[in-house]
């Protein structure tokens, strides 16, 4: 539970002298605006743009001379490699206020936000440093991570002679994690650790073949009454409108119809490219599921395949096809 | 059978914000802007308006936006679902009230932070059990959710059975985009595109690589429905309504209809369309442009088939055959569409077939007796005839 009544006024009132300070160290970029990081940094973006990278484009460019991105902004100013393993520096004024909010229970920490500001674009040689301040700092809210407090940063920019270049705004939730009931629930899986796929949600008329798959079959629903099977589940026959159904299983055997690769966006938990395919199962019912252990350049239409239950990831099962 | 909905109501008025990457505002903002332009459009004011219809993905409600932009008593609100499906849905609400004199003037709205707020490319993940994420959950397991990829899987089989090859899908872009070089409302306004940037664009979902996808975009766009008389006494020629339906099909999942015979058609197109002629009277030989949804560019071939300005399997040659573009068989999307000048939902595509008829299209054809304006692909859809005046 969090904190109330008198303990809560006392850690407000602390938090109110945080408001509008500098957070006490100045961020000062190792190197100068350069052109090797530039064109690291355009290759993994996938940024083609010519004034970023090439010097006779960017001459002949609005710009008359290589530019950086301007969303490199921040780039210039990080720590590196040390960010990561760093002691706190004892004078940092943020570190302090987020120790503070620690000891008062708050201890989960998630970006929520943030806004760049570019006033104009960095060119080679310009060196950048930048001075942080605590901007404000919310009232107490209850979100769904938890009840908890935004912190806004401001980080402004500058090169030398003082000119200012742009400037940034973050915004942090600190929060108390909620008490979550134990693993049992299963929608309540862990967030930390390994991304796993998403789960299919399960309800009354789906449930049912689910839990059969984590059994390690693929069934498929057939109408008690008149026989007609049917995926994907349904409470009633579209032909015959009984609600009685029991399930037959199925071979796994089908040709593909249709199938998709995907390259684009890729989802944590899932690997790319990624094939998936519409198949024609032997018994006259489509399914829909990934076809694995193949090149993507050589799934056909026509192509037979059998489908096999197995773990797709850490805790999920799923019937997914190989070509036979 | 053909409805009584034919010349019961006309489109009188209409309005956008402008379309961008980052409209710096809310999305209540947003509509109540393009309301409140449509209003003034049609010579009307707020306190003339008594109804308002919008989709159910909407962030912003009927009497928030009443509020906003000054409209007093609402007699008529409504809202359709099945995201850009409901595109013309909302007109067929619209043109319903009015003709049954459930309101007098209604304003149809649809406005988005599409690109600096939620993004539909994102996908489907999760959120309350419903009946409609458990249908989702018949395909994230596998990774199947996405719009691209949904579209993607019908495009592959549709490929497969017709003459229709990857320049076929790079014409309908080149296309549009050769119709939005005139249009400063357009992302890609004055910005060609060829062949080799097409085909040289990666890959989002194979088979459809990056311009075969519709932008995202923030904006709004509004327009004002009332009856014909009322039409009569306002500044501009009206787009009268000559016909309009909604559809869903046999065995019609939303963006995932699988299980039908063949995925490779539009069912639900098929019955807006067949609607569609039987009230107005009219055939594919009397339209003279369109405005058809393009939330990837396979969506076009399928239509064009759906409403039978070609036959079956043929959309590929008719594109290819240059009918879509300037002085074409059928020009389509002279606005540039959603992949060229803007994605609000198809909203923005009604107002340019009001433009169609009003003659103020930035790609103006010369013959502008019959409009036809579409909605969402793969969805519970709509479409609808707008004509001139009698």
């Amino acid at each position: 539970m969090a904190i109330s009544g008198k303990e809560r006024e006392d850690f407000e009132k602390k938090l109110e002298a945080y408001v509008g300070i500098d957070i006490g160290l100045e961020d000062v970029g190792r190197n100068p605006v350069n052109e090797a990081m530039v064109r690291q940094w355009c290759e993994a973006m996938g940024d083609e743009l010519g004034a970023y990278t090439d010097a006779a484009a960017a001459e002949q460019s609005v710009h008359q001379g290589l530019v950086a991105p301007p969303t490199m902004l921040q780039a210039w100013i990080l720590g590196g490699v040390a960010m990561a393993s760093g002691e706190d520096d004892p004078r940092d004024k943020q570190k302090e206020l987020h120790r503070l909010f620690d000891a008062h229970g708050f201890t989960g920490v998630v970006a929520t936000n943030t806004e760049q500001q570019y006033l104009r674009y960095l060119r080679p040689g310009d060196e950048v440093r930048a001075k942080t301040s605590i901007e404000s700092i919310s009232e107490q809210k209850a979100t769904g991570l938890g009840i908890g407090y935004f912190i806004n940063t401001r980080t402004v920019f500058r090169v030398q002679d003082d000119e200012e270049v742009g400037s940034l705004t973050f915004r942090v939730l600190k929060f108390e994690a909620e008490e979550r009931p134990a693993a049992t629930d299963e929608s309540a899986a862990p967030m930390a650790g390994k991304p796993q796929r998403i789960k299919p949600a399960l309800g009354h008329d789906n449930e049912w073949w689910w839990q059969r798959v984590e059994q390690g079959e693929l069934v498929i629903q057939k109408c008690s009454a008149c026989g007609a099977l049917r995926h994907p589940t349904r409470p009633m026959c579209g032909e015959c409108q009984s609600t009685d159904w029991e399930s037959v299983p199925a071979s796994g055997r089908g040709t593909i119809y249709s199938f998709v690769v995907i390259h684009y966006p890729e989802v944590p938990g899932y690997t790319y490219p990624l094939v998936v395919a519409v198949v024609d199962m032997e018994e006259g019912t489509r399914f829909v599921s990934n076809v694995v252990d193949i090149e993507p350049e050589e799934v056909e239409i026509g192509m037979s395949v059998q489908a096999s239950v197995e773990l797709v990831d850490d805790e999920m099962k799923l019937p997914v096809f190989r070509r036979v | 059978m053909p409805t009584t909905l034919k010349n019961e109501a006309a489109v009188v008025g209409i309005g956008e914000t402008e379309y961008s990457k980052n409209s710096g505002r809310s999305e209540l903002a947003l509509a109540s802007e393009a309301c409140a332009t449509a209003i003034r459009d049609a010579g009307l004011t707020p306190a003339d308006i008594d109804g308002l219809t919008t989709f159910t993905m909407d962030t912003s409600d009927e009497i928030e936006v009443a509020r906003t932009v000054g409209i007093k008593d609402l007699t008529f609100f409504s809202r359709t679902p099945h995201g850009g499906g409901a595109a013309i849905g909302v007109m067929h609400q619209a043109v319903m009230a009015v003709a049954t004199g459930s309101a007098k003037a209604v304003v149809v709205y649809r406005a988005l932070n599409g690109r600096s707020g939620a993004r539909y490319s994102e996908g489907v993940s999760g959120g309350p059990t419903t009946s409609d994420l458990i249908h989702w959950s018949w395909y994230m397991p596998s990774g199947l959710m996405t719009p691209a990829s949904w579209i993607a899987m019908s495009t592959q089989r549709y490929m497969y059975e017709n003459d229709c090859r990857p320049e076929d899908l790079a014409e309908v872009c080149m296309a549009q985009r050769d119709h939005a070089l005139k249009n400063p409302r357009a992302f890609f306004h004055g910005q060609p595109l060829t062949l080799e940037q097409h085909q040289g664009a990666r890959s989002i979902v194979e088979p459809l690589r990056l311009f075969d996808c519709c932008q995202e975009t923030d904006g709004g766009a509004a327009c004002v429905v009332v009856g014909p008389e009322m039409a009569k006494e306002l500044p501009h020629p009206p787009a009268m309504v000559r016909a309009v339906a909604q559809g869903a099909g046999a065995d019609q999942e939303s963006m995932t209809s699988f299980y039908r015979p063949t995925i490779a058609e539009l069912p639900e197109m098929q019955l807006i369309a067949r609607q569609c002629w039987e009230t107005s009277g009219l055939g594919p030989e009397d339209i003279d442009a369109a405005v058809i949804y393009d939330a990837f560019s396979p969506n076009v071939l399928l239509q064009l088939e759906s409403f039978g300005f070609c036959g079956k399997g043929e959309g590929g040659r008719f594109v290819r055959e240059g009918g879509l573009r300037p002085g074409g068989r059928l020009p389509v999307n002279t606005h540039g569409g959603q992949l060229s000048e803007a994605y609000i939902h198809g909203m923005n595509g009604v107002n340019e077939g009001v433009r169609l008829i009003r003659g103020t299209s930035t790609s103006q054809p010369e013959k502008n007796d019959h409009v036809l304006v579409t909605a969402g692909v793969g969805v519970p859809s709509s479409g609808m005839i707008l004509g001139q005046a009698e």
